[in-house]
């Protein structure tokens, strides 16, 4: 019997001295891939490696023997005791496996739940993996449904949706009050680090120009020539106020650099366009007081934090969705895989054509009209035996394969070609182009 | 033939507005997109509706409470859809439509009454003066809702704790662009129906200007939107200011629409439309 075992550790298991040691760089990589893929018992693998986490993902039908020789390999390759290694790791088999690598790949099982990367990486994995023919029949279709239940998990739960870091936050409540950011412009008061990553952020979102004032002019050039801005002086602050969007400050000046008349006035001139304060210096660099004009909204650091906060106990609550749809998929690959053996794949075979030569008869019977019996009792053992010298050597055939490393590959096969599963018919064709289609959007 | 096609749009009206109430929460597009269509199909048959009534009727079918009501929640519905074309805003929808369905609904418990038509009716100035006035009227709602629209949003950014309607309505810029737009556009038409009607009462009744309690109140709600459209292109009045009378000028022209027909005499109201009591 088939099993997926997946054997890894995360940023939760493990502290990041550890993770590093076990970190497979490209280079290595495909040396663990063919270490791995050598491993007796082992059918098919993939290897994902990332700062977060490692994870060993292979199939055996020698659970025991593979798990130890994979450990063994680890413990080599990273030099730490084996001991000391399986305290940090975990080993997961059968529909536990199942389920962690989809909570993986759908970033249930993140840092920062909800995050995208982590789909890109398990595609790097595979596509690293395939490269050596590593996964087959089993972990193509496990990594095509990880693929299919990350996109429905985006789409139907919120666990990815609002912003979780201060920058994007800023971004977010500037696109709520402006909608496009094409063409707007910004103005940075103070060139701190944060406040840069907030005007990077904004850029990304094709902000129009950005100005930027600090007291040591050099240091407002440098940083201006790095966003492709324009510098200015701190004398010209107020006048830009009325050309401007949006206005991030961020010095270490005691008293506010942004007070309430110097808006109120501005606001005239402006003809009440909204104009957006993201205030990151502390103290304040704007007077808390300016929230209250008409069409002004100031965001300090504490306000982002709180919203941050929020929006990170709202992707808990969605991720509970998610566990759900999760365990839904998990019972629907547990299905499949045990069809995946011999034995199974024999029954519904038989269990298909006796269905149909049954349904096949009953309506020659009823053409037929009323017959003896005896009559009908010889037509059906002629339509049982038709089959059965049908099936006898696709049979035997699959029979042979038992033992054979090809096993999975020819089930698959028969299945698919007397089309046995009919939830899944038709779906490697589908299955290829979807990952053909996310192979092009990777690249944007 | 005709009741059930009013009562078919109901129908669908009111399954539009559970679908539109269930997309405001879930936020699921499948349930917009599906809302919308249910709407579309609604208002298809509320056409198709107002066509027959046309015909019987042999004049536009606003002459009753009831009759103004349905074609008033048929206006609302175009305006929406020729909005939607432009601004793509689908949660504008769980504001618009459970409006609609409440003025279908109040249109359904009344009474049908006989009314007579008098050969004025059928001219080519009624049917104008009818249909720019109600389709402008049906604008100004969508300016309402948008200016609600408006500062529920507002309130959830200056709030500093955004909450659940932050991420489902759409930025302050797009509603207040919607606001601005359906404002001018309805004002547009507000004033070809109020010019409209002027023709036909100075050929029905031989004086462009009559103070009917009617006309007086058109003004005034004229009068409103006017000051407001100046408001925001001359002296700059926009955003939270523009949505608050917005909304206040909605109220005017409801009390207009349906108050005045009520509490005051003219030759606007519907008693005097079923009675002819002209003066």
């Amino acid at each position: 019997m088939i099993k997926i075992v997946d054997i890894g550790m995360n940023h939760n298991t493990a502290p990041v001295e550890l993770r590093e040691l076990l970190n497979f760089s490209d280079d290595n990589l495909a040396v663990a891939i063919e270490a791995i893929m050598g491993i007796r018992g082992i059918k098919e693998s993939i290897v994902l490696s990332t700062c977060n986490r490692i994870e060993i993902i292979f199939t055996t039908d020698n659970e025991k023997d593979a798990q130890e020789s994979v450990i063994d390999f680890l413990s080599k390759h990273s030099g730490v005791q084996r001991d000391k290694l399986l305290s940090a790791m975990y080993i997961k088999t059968g529909s536990e496996a199942i389920r962690h690598i989809f909570r993986v790949s759908s970033s249930l099982d993140s840092m920062i739940v909800g995050e995208p990367q982590i789909l890109g990486q398990v595609k790097e994995a595979y596509r690293d993996a395939v490269k050596h023919r590593a996964p087959s029949v089993v972990l193509n279709r496990l990594v095509h449904r990880c693929f299919y239940l990350a996109k429905k998990i985006r789409t139907e739960t919120g666990i990815s949706e609002s912003a979780v870091s201060i920058s994007f936050a800023a971004v977010e409540l500037a696109r709520k009050i402006f909608g496009d950011l094409h063409g707007k412009r910004a103005m940075l008061i103070g060139a701190g680090e944060m406040a840069e990553l907030a005007a990077t952020y904004l850029l990304n979102n094709s902000l129009g120009e950005i100005l930027i004032a600090n007291r040591t002019l050099s240091r407002a050039v440098e940083l201006a020539e790095h966003l492709h801005g324009k510098p200015i002086s701190l004398e010209e602050i107020n006048d830009q106020l009325l050309g401007v969007d949006i206005v991030i400050t961020s010095t270490a000046s005691t008293d506010p650099v942004i007070t309430y008349e110097n808006v109120k006035k501005v606001m005239k001139g402006r003809k009440n366009r909204s104009l957006f304060f993201i205030d990151i210096g502390v103290p304040r660099n704007v007077d808390p007081n300016v929230n209250k004009i008409e069409n002004i909204f100031v965001y300090d650091i504490d306000d982002l934090k709180g919203i941050v906060e929020q929006n990170i106990e709202n992707r808990r609550g969605e991720a509970a969705k998610a566990e759900r749809i999760v365990d839904e998929e998990v019972l629907k690959f547990s299905q499949w895989i045990k069809t995946l053996d011999i034995v199974p794949t024999i029954v519904s075979l038989q269990d298909k054509c006796e269905i149909i030569w049954r349904n096949e008869l009953k309506k020659t019977l009823s053409n037929l009209g009323d017959q003896p019996h005896d009559k009908v009792e010889y037509l059906e053992n002629m339509a049982r035996s038709i089959t059965k010298k049908i099936l006898n050597d696709p049979i035997l055939f699959l029979k042979r394969k038992q033992d054979r490393k090809s096993r999975d590959t020819y089930l698959d096969f028969v299945r698919q070609l007397f089309s046995l599963d009919p939830d899944n018919g038709g779906e490697s064709g589908r299955r290829s182009k979807s990952l053909h289609h996310r192979g092009t959007e990777d690249t944007e | 033939m005709d009741i059930i096609l009013f009562k078919l749009t109901l129908f669908l009206y009111i399954t539009a507005t559970a679908g539109f109430l269930l997309f405001i929460i879930k936020q699921n597009k499948w349930l917009g997109l599906w809302s919308q269509r249910v709407l579309f199909g609604g208002f298809l048959i509320h056409s198709l509706y107002l066509v027959l009534c046309y015909y019987k009727l042999g004049a536009i079918p606003a002459l009753d409470i009831k009759a103004s009501l349905s074609f008033y929640a048929w206006a609302i519905i175009a305006a929406y859809i020729i909005f939607h074309i432009k601004f793509k805003i689908t949660v504008l929808g769980s504001f618009i439509v459970p409006f609609t369905a409440f003025l279908m609904i109040i249109s359904s418990t009344i009474p049908i009454s006989a009314v007579k038509v008098v050969p004025m009716f059928k001219g080519f100035w009624f049917p104008v003066h009818v249909v720019t006035a109600f389709l402008g009227d049906a604008i100004f709602a969508v300016a309402c809702m948008a200016g609600i629209m408006y500062l529920i949003q507002e309130r959830q950014i200056k709030s500093k704790r955004p909450g659940p309607f932050f991420a489902r309505l759409p930025s302050l810029n797009i509603l207040d662009s919607l606001n601005y737009h359906a404002i001018t556009y309805g004002f547009f038409l507000l004033t070809i129906g109020m010019i409209t009607g002027s023709i036909l009462a100075q050929g029905s009744h031989g004086s462009y200007w009559l103070w009917d309690p009617k006309e007086v109140w058109s003004l005034i709600t004229w009068l409103c939107y006017a000051a407001l459209l100046h408001q925001r292109m001359a002296v700059g009045w926009r955003g939270r200011r523009s949505a608050i009378m917005s909304i206040g000028c909605f109220l005017v022209l409801i009390f207009t629409f349906v108050g005045v027909n009520f509490l005051m005499e003219g030759y606007h109201s519907f008693e005097s439309i079923r009675g002819q009591k002209l003066p």
